[in-house]
């Protein structure tokens, strides 16, 4: 699994913020069969990218090296070194997925009230772009920036401030956190602006004229509304950290245990031999964890969006 | 539901600029206990600035608004005990109808027990009992409306407030839930302010009729005499049916189609408009072609009346005359006949609108 992970999510993000209702009630079936042809080229891709992958792995995880089933690969991806790299990795998603969401969550928030057309254009297309960005590239330009000899970091020397004086490291955890805000914040502008967009100036209006504070407007409206939106992408942003391969594989070169780097280690046989099948087992604790947390975003979606028709 | 008598509401000399736009330009207006007001107005003419100043959501550049006397106009929005109905969308999406209604009282830290059941006696009065655990999502344009009014008056609001309330439903609803609104208007005695740029709404359904032009009131009187005896050319203009006729103006009379009217204000040049209402032209048909006949060129049937349209030898004018469709059985396209002006006095307007 790469950082494509990421940029999936984004395109699936979008189409679900409508209304998917409508498209169910077509009732004829030559016509669905028909409606669906155009969509054979996505079925191949998915089948023969997605599918297939996805069953190579799980098939692969019961299996033992002498090709018998087995749960053992299962079981040895919760011990040891296995079983920190998931929590390691678990503990990067949920840091950089909260840092996101909250630094996303307020830039979004200040762009769609300011009322400037033009600003929330150029936000939401560069939204767009970063939020796809990652992978080496990315952390190369961390490198070259706040890396130890990168150019902000030097900069910074000349005007006496010491950056790495602390125990930031940008090749440790905090460093991976504020790279992968790079993407993250992005990402969190992109999913979360439709509801803040979707807030009616008449709800706000409405709750003052009705005698309410402007405290008291949130509580009862502003953020019930939000919540369901807020929570979602959180668990859209975890799942893109959590899977993220390039840039960590970049910037950590093994220092931290992730478990995507794990699976690539371990799938690809360089260092150990005959641990490939553990590999395709952490491959399935992956699948499951991204698998779960895009199932909380879609349904949490789905319930933000029924307040944004109309 | 307790039936207090409704507020006085007086505007005085309301100013509000925004950038180079004199949204409202010294707008006075009086509305006595319990009465419903409809501001009319052409698009942009100041009606719902007006609106949001009362209700505070907007604040005046200068001139004054007292309720009962007092002044109000520092008083912050959520202080005012306004209950405004707004055009369309205002329902709070993540609370029920019943919710929704029981807002303002929740606010207003009423208890839970009392402030249902005063929402659920609101509900009963605008028909939606069966619809109380709905989502605005789930209701119709026209229910959300009445859920909005519900909702409105559970404050049990000084003054009700409604911008265009029905204007987003169609025609139906529109007509049905207007005469339900007057209903319950005349029920519970609230002071109301109705902006619609709807004539035959706003006719329908005020005591008093506002028409408003360019920020100002141009007349405010019950919906017949606002018909009858406009005060302006805007007026008489803006609210029904007129004809525009070429006039001279020559002491004190107002001379067009060969005949003479008193002239009854408007403008005073030479050369003018004269406004005449299709009803208040008569014909009859005629062998003879001068300045007072014409030819009727159509003519079309609405039930019990007939409009029909006749240009004039003199200038050439298109007339619309309304008259009883039993007399209008003869006058068919090309028909020759003399007009007379049944009116006892005519507005006139500038020339050069025609
Ligand atoms: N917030 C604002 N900023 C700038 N101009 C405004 C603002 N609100 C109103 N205006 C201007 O003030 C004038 C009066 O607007 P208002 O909304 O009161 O008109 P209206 O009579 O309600 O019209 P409509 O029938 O179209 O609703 C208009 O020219 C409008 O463009
Ligand atoms: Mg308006």
């Amino acid at each position: 699994m790469t950082e494509q992970i990421q940029s999936r999510n984004v395109v699936a993000a979008i189409p679900n913020g409508g209304d998917s209702r409508s498209r169910r009630q077509t009732s004829n079936l030559r016509k669905n069969l028909f409606d669906y042809s155009g969509l054979i080229p996505f079925f191949v891709f998915a089948t023969l990218f997605i599918g297939g992958p996805t069953f190579a792995v799980i098939f692969n995880a019961f299996l033992s090296n002498e090709g018998s089933w087995t749960l053992a690969n299962v079981q040895l991806a919760f011990t040891d070194v296995y079983y920190l790299s998931l929590l390691s990795s678990l503990k990067l998603a949920l840091a950089s997925a909260s840092t996101g969401v909250i630094f996303g969550l307020a830039i979004a928030y200040g762009v769609a009230i300011s009322g400037k057309p033009k600003l929330q254009k150029i936000v939401s297309t560069a939204s767009g772009v970063f939020a796809n960005t990652g992978g080496v590239p990315l952390a190369f330009f961390f490198i070259a920036a706040i890396g130890n000899y990168g150019l902000v970091t030097v900069g910074l020397q000349k005007v006496g401030i010491d950056i790495y004086s602390g125990s930031f490291t940008l090749f440790g955890f905090s460093g991976l956190v504020l790279v992968y805000l790079y993407f993250q914040i992005p990402l969190m502008i992109i999913v979360v602006y439709p509801a803040l967009e979707g807030i009616k100036s008449e709800w706000r209006e409405a709750a003052v004229n009705l005698g309410a504070s402007k405290a008291l407007y949130w509580r009862y409206v502003g953020i019930p509304i939000l919540t369901p939106a807020v929570i979602g992408s959180f668990f859209l942003l975890f799942a893109s950290a959590f899977a993220a391969y390039a840039t960590a594989n970049v910037l950590t070169q093994g220092t931290i245990p992730l478990l995507p780097l794990q699976v690539g280690t371990l799938v690809s046989g360089d260092v150990v031999a005959d641990q490939a099948n553990v590999g395709f087992a952490m491959g399935l604790v992956m699948i499951v964890v991204v698998g779960i947390a895009m199932t909380f975003y879609t349904y949490l979606d789905r319930r933000a969006s029924r307040w944004r028709k109309r | 539901m307790t039936n207090k008598s409704g507020s006085a509401v007086e505007m005085i000399n309301l100013q509000r600029i925004f950038g180079d736009v004199k949204a409202l330009d010294g707008l006075n207006l009086t509305i006595k206990p319990g009465q419903l007001v409809a501001l009319l107005g052409p698009s942009g003419c100041g009606k719902t600035t007006a609106l949001r100043l009362l209700a505070g959501l907007d604040l005046a550049d200068g001139g004054q608004i007292t309720v009962d006397g007092r002044d109000i106009t520092n008083v912050p929005a959520n202080k005012r005990d306004m209950g405004m109905v707004f055009q369309a969308y205002s329902l709070f999406p993540n609370l029920t109808a019943v919710e929704n209604v029981a807002f303002g009282l929740k606010v207003r830290g009423i208890s839970e027990e009392i402030r249902i059941k005063k929402a659920k006696e609101l509900l009963d009065l605008v028909g939606l009992s069966r619809e109380a655990n709905r989502y605005s999502h789930q209701l119709s344009g026209g229910q959300q409306q009445r859920v909005a009014l519900a909702r409105a008056l559970a404050i049990e609001p000084k003054v009700l407030l409604l911008d265009e309330p029905l204007s987003a439903l169609d025609a139906k609803v529109r007509t049905q839930l207007r005469d339900e609104i007057r209903r319950i208007q005349l029920e519970v005695g609230t002071t109301t302010l109705f902006v619609t740029h709807d004539q035959e709404e706003a006719m329908a359904m005020a005591d008093l009729v506002g028409v408003m032009s360019n920020g100002k009131l141009e007349q405010i009187a019950a919906p017949d005499d606002i018909y009858a005896n406009p005060a302006t050319a805007f007026v008489a203009s803006f609210v029904g049916a007129m004809n525009r006729i070429p006039a001279k103006l020559s002491s004190g009379k107002v001379e067009f189609l060969g005949q003479s009217v008193k002239y009854g204000g408007g403008s005073s040049a030479t050369t003018v408009v004269a406004l005449v209402r299709p009803e208040s032209i008569s014909v009859t048909p005629t062998k003879v072609n001068d300045s007072k006949s014409g030819t009727v060129i159509a003519r079309s049937f609405l039930g019990p009346q007939t409009r029909l349209t006749v240009k004039t030898h003199e200038h050439g004018t298109h007339l619309h005359v309304d008259m009883a469709s039993s007399d209008a059985l003869e006058l068919t396209a090309g028909t020759n006949v003399s007009l007379t002006i049944t009116a006892s006095t005519v507005l006139t307007d500038a020339d050069g609108k025609n």
